[in-house]
């Protein structure tokens, strides 16, 4: 009775429109996060700290570890913000703070982010056994507490910069990788990764071309605020002075302070103010992009 | 169920082997090793007894012996000797982690019940002011370093305000009655603890609020309704403990972060747990120690994370059936 | 089906006028129009229609338990035994829901808390009604269990929702609405996510229970093989609006609205005629009005084969004889409900 019109799946599909059929409306998506007010100004604000990163050690080339001022005084028209125990400017060293503030952060964030996508992606897509030793190791990083892990790894290595950021990373993946996983274990199911299966694709062609983009919503959503968090991961190590001592920083600021800030409310409040607006706006960023891809989900 | 708690206990046991084994090479890998520390603690020493010193060690022998021996005597008890303190580092960790755990636990706790409560009051009106408020208050809790708020609340609440002591867990001298003495802790513990829940309070509260939304549409919760339950019961029997329970899941992943803010506070109020100790290691390049601590910690959340597992069996009947 | 002629004529339910609107982004939208019907001592009153068409509002507006915001009930009365719920305080109709007036619903998968026992929902709700000890409740439960015919009722009560099939869960939700004998059932869909062996299986447990508690049922569902089996009378709803009432023969053998007859003919059973092929079932043209955007005039009118110019305007229910009436202008006779 049915008639012998089932074709076979090359005719269905053909590559191109296999990965153009899976989508995720990023016109939509910018739409509405240019319509978000608050994430926009996030976005401004992420944007001058940048630029103050780049720019503000050359508009202000002032030496943040000199000593310019009496110490410890209160803010006032030769110091902005005031001086700490040293004499040392405190808005002089928020400016030059900037830009290592922004490096750590950025290149930590990428590297966190390579390690838990290939990481999640793998054991996502393959599942099986790969899944579960890989999940393995993940939950094994996942019992070290960062922070204690990461001291360790600075004290028994150095506090060399490359160190710092690869110890931010190797204790915070395994939230990314959780996530891709999560994510791929989802999208594989769809018919559209089927079919670019049965048309004989390769596996790294399926996860990169087809699988991740359209796991990249919350991807996106997390990267972002990832940065944020390793903001205030840097600042946490820098507080407890495990960074590079060459290096200016506004947690390695607060650090220094710790001993006076009593009697110099000014050495400590300010650093901290500039580590919570910065990452404050990347979470605005991260609100606004989340309320853009699920528009429904609005407020939550 | 019991046949998945010893699976759970196994897998912990296998997770503490694995964190030795990484102690063990960071150990390995760490500047200088146990003969060195107690060489310098000397005032050091000739390269004849250094090499003698490192055959009674068992310095000398293949690394996967090593590795064996390392294993078996963690095992039984024996992180090795801090030269430093002049004490073996289990006994430093038996008197440091006490207080880091306290910390760690009522900062947790206070987090999931006001902060579940925080999102249950924010959820009943979700367009309210409260809900803003909570809203609010999770971006400012992902933003703010848990150290410079620990400053912040100590400029108000011990400098401006002096309401509470500043540093250390313990008046000097300490009141004479026990339960003075206890209260004195407390005293001690308000400003720390409060410090370190007030950031996962912030997201446990949108968390929660998000996760009652849910409840709050879902079919059992109208069929409580249409029972002729009343409100209280309908919200604080039926949909908060459905609602509470990726709050709880949340805890449970996040705990190794909170023994981390731990930490952290410890260094800002100057309290004698292992955050101090750890510093003051780093400091003092005295690697049992760092490593101890690091074993410590470890093993701390592998076994909070089966009790947190347990918890949330105990509460998701369905979880029961399947594992 | 000829009971359904000794219907008492004192009325256990009596609705009037009951409306409910919606607030969509600002825009009033009326979900349930001036509903009107009665609901006799012992008697089972169908409400058919497809979905969105505001039976379900119906039920819960009925209980009070609209979802507010965004909906509200606008306007009419609900006299339970001359009572009128919706003038009640919110207390006092929290003592009528599950007691006087039960319900059950049509997700049994979904409609228990999965994170407490069966016993523990069933006792809850005895406790929250009765004034027993937890014990005594317990004892009750297990006996209200083996009403609904559910087997070894001593280990089921110790059971989560997951562990039990659909037909049993829908079961205990019976049990549950039974807890306090109530006057009447609204059984909203309680089928229709079942297997068709379990359905017939709780139509025989609800019909049985009826027999026994002269309890009346207001069955509410899109599928007239369900009115079919239980319904005395029927009552046929479309966006929001009652557009037939009658008893289920007359429904069933002479509808009056084109609308009826289109949903008849698109539910009853064909047979394969001779050469062995099923004709296709036919289907009313159209799809159910956007209610935001209501275009005055009948309601069905852009769908419906038989409208005329007149059909601009709204029909009001004829009345065509005892709890027999239609909202559509081919039965005008002057009588108006």
């Amino acid at each position: 009775m049915t008639q012998p019109n089932t074709p076979n799946s090359d005719q269905i599909f053909s590559s191109e429109e296999i990965t153009s059929e899976p989508d995720v409306k990023w016109q939509d998506t910018f739409h509405l996060f240019c319509a978000n007010r608050a994430a926009l100004l996030g976005l401004t604000f992420v944007c001058l700290f940048i630029l103050v990163g780049i720019f503000g050690p050359i508009v202000i080339p002032a030496d943040p570890f000199e000593m310019v001022a009496m110490p410890l005084m209160s803010p006032n028209g030769q110091t902005l913000f005031g001086s700490d125990y040293l004499g040392r400017d405190v808005f002089v060293g928020i400016i030059h703070g900037a830009r290592p503030t922004m490096i750590i952060a950025v290149t930590a964030t990428l590297v966190t982010v390579l390690i838990g996508i290939t990481i999640g992606a793998i054991a996502g897509y393959y599942g099986g056994m790969v899944d579960n030793v890989l999940m393995r190791i993940t939950e094994f990083f996942q019992v070290l507490p960062p922070l204690v892990f990461a001291m360790v790894i600075v004290a028994v290595f150095s506090s060399h910069i490359v160190v710092v950021i690869l110890a931010i990373a190797i204790t915070t993946w395994p939230t990314e990788a959780r996530l891709t996983r999560a994510e791929f274990l989802k999208i594989k199911e769809n018919e559209y990764v089927t079919a670019s299966r049965a048309i004989g694709d390769r596996n790294f062609r399926i996860i990169t071309k087809i699988i991740l983009p359209n796991a990249m919503p919350p991807l996106m959503i997390a990267i972002t605020l990832r940065v944020g968090i390793t903001v205030i991961y840097e600042a946490a190590l820098s507080f407890l002075g495990l960074t590079d001592p060459d290096v200016i920083t506004w947690g390695k600021m607060i650090g220094q302070s710790r001993d006076f800030f009593f009697e110099a409310w000014w050495t400590v409040t300010f650093p901290g103010v500039a580590i919570l607006l910065v990452v404050l706006c990347i979470a605005l960023i991260g609100d606004g992009l989340n309320d853009a891809f699920n528009p429904k989900l609005r407020g939550r | 169920m019991k046949q998945a708690i010893i699976q759970r206990i196994f897998l912990g046991i296998v997770m503490i082997t694995a964190v030795i084994i990484l102690n063990f090479f960071l150990l390995h890998a760490a500047p200088g090793d146990v003969v060195d520390a107690m060489l310098a603690e000397g005032g050091g020493g000739d390269p004849e007894l250094a090499a003698r010193l490192r055959a009674s060690y068992g310095l000398d022998e293949a690394t996967h012996i090593q590795l064996i021996k390392y294993l078996g005597q963690v095992f039984r008890g024996d992180l090795g000797y801090s030269f430093y303190y002049d004490q073996s580092v289990t006994d430093l960790l038996l008197g440091h982690l006490p207080t880091t755990l306290m910390l760690t636990i009522s900062a947790l706790i206070l987090a999931v019940v006001i902060g579940t409560l925080f999102g249950v009051y924010a959820a009943l009106k979700p367009k309210g002011i409260f809900s803003n408020f909570v809203t609010v208050l999770s971006l400012f809790g992902y933003a703010t370093p848990v150290f410079w708020l620990g400053m912040i609340i100590l400029l108000v609440f011990a400098l401006y305000l002096p309401l509470f002591p500043a540093f250390g867990i313990r008046s000097l001298p300490e009141p004479e009655h026990a339960v003075g003495r206890i209260l004195d802790i407390i005293h001690h513990l308000v400003l720390p603890t409060f410090t370190l829940a007030i950031l996962y309070l912030a997201s446990y509260s949108r968390i929660s609020r998000a996760s009652m939304l849910d409840v709050l549409g879902s079919d059992y919760i109208r069929t409580a309704r249409a029972k002729g339950l009343s409100e209280t019961k309908v919200i604080f029997k039926h949909a908060l403990k459905n609602a509470a329970m990726p709050v709880v899941t949340l805890a449970g992943l996040q705990l190794a972060q909170v023994f981390s803010g731990a930490i952290l506070v410890e260094t800002v109020f100057s309290l004698p747990g292992v955050g101090p100790l750890l510093y003051e290691s780093i400091v003092r390049r005295d690697f049992p120690v760092i490593l101890g601590v690091l074993f410590g910690a470890a093993s701390t959340t592998i076994i909070a994370n089966i009790i947190t597992d347990l918890i949330y069996k105990y509460m998701d009947p369905r979880i029961q059936s399947i594992t | 089906m000829d009971d359904s002629l000794e219907i008492k004529e004192d009325a256990v339910l009596q609705v009037m006028n009951l409306s409910v609107d919606f607030d969509v982004k600002g825009n009033n939208v009326s979900i349930l129009s001036k509903v009107n019907f009665g609901l006799g001592l012992g008697e089972t009153l169908g409400i058919v229609g497809e979905s969105g068409c505001g039976k379900s509002m119906t039920a819960l507006a009925l209980l009070r338990m609209v979802p507010s915001p965004p909906g509200k009930i606008s306007e009419g009365e609900v006299l339970l035994n001359n009572v009128d719920l919706m003038t009640l305080s919110k207390k006092e109709i929290k003592n009528i829901r599950g007691k006087e007036l039960s319900m059950i619903f049509q997700e049994p998968m979904t409609s228990l808390n999965p994170v407490f026992t069966v016993g523990n929902q069933l006792v809850e709700t005895i406790l929250e009604h009765k004034d027993l000890s937890r014990v005594d409740a317990l004892k009750e439960a297990i006996e209200l269990l083996r009403l609904v015919q559910i087997p070894a009722p001593e280990q089921r009560i110790k059971e989560y929702p997951h562990q039990l099939s659909g037909g049993m869960r829908q079961r205990i939700m019976i049990a549950m609405a039974l807890v306090c004998q109530p006057k009447v059932l609204i059984a909203d869909e309680p089928t229709t996510a079942l297997d068709v062996t379990v359905q017939a299986q709780i139509f025989d447990l609800l019909k049985e229970i009826q027999a026994k508690t002269k309890m009346s049922i207001i069955l509410i569902t899109h599928d007239f093989g369900a009115i079919s089996e239980m319904a005395d009378r029927v009552i046929v709803m479309y966006a929001g609006y009652k557009v037939e009432e009658g008893t289920l023969d007359e429904i069933r053998n002479s509808p009056l609205h084109p609308y009826t007859q289109g949903l008849l003919r698109s539910m009853l059973v064909i047979k394969p005629d001779s050469s062995g092929f099923k004709k296709p079932l036919p289907e009313i043209p159209g799809s159910v009005p956007d209610l935001l955007n209501r275009q005055p005039g009948c309601p069905f009118g852009p769908r419906c084969s038989q409208a005329t110019i007149k059909c601009r305007s709204m029909p009001p229910n004829f009345n065509l004889g005892f709890k027999r009436s239609v909202k559509c202008w081919l039965a005008d006779n002057g009588r108006v409900e």
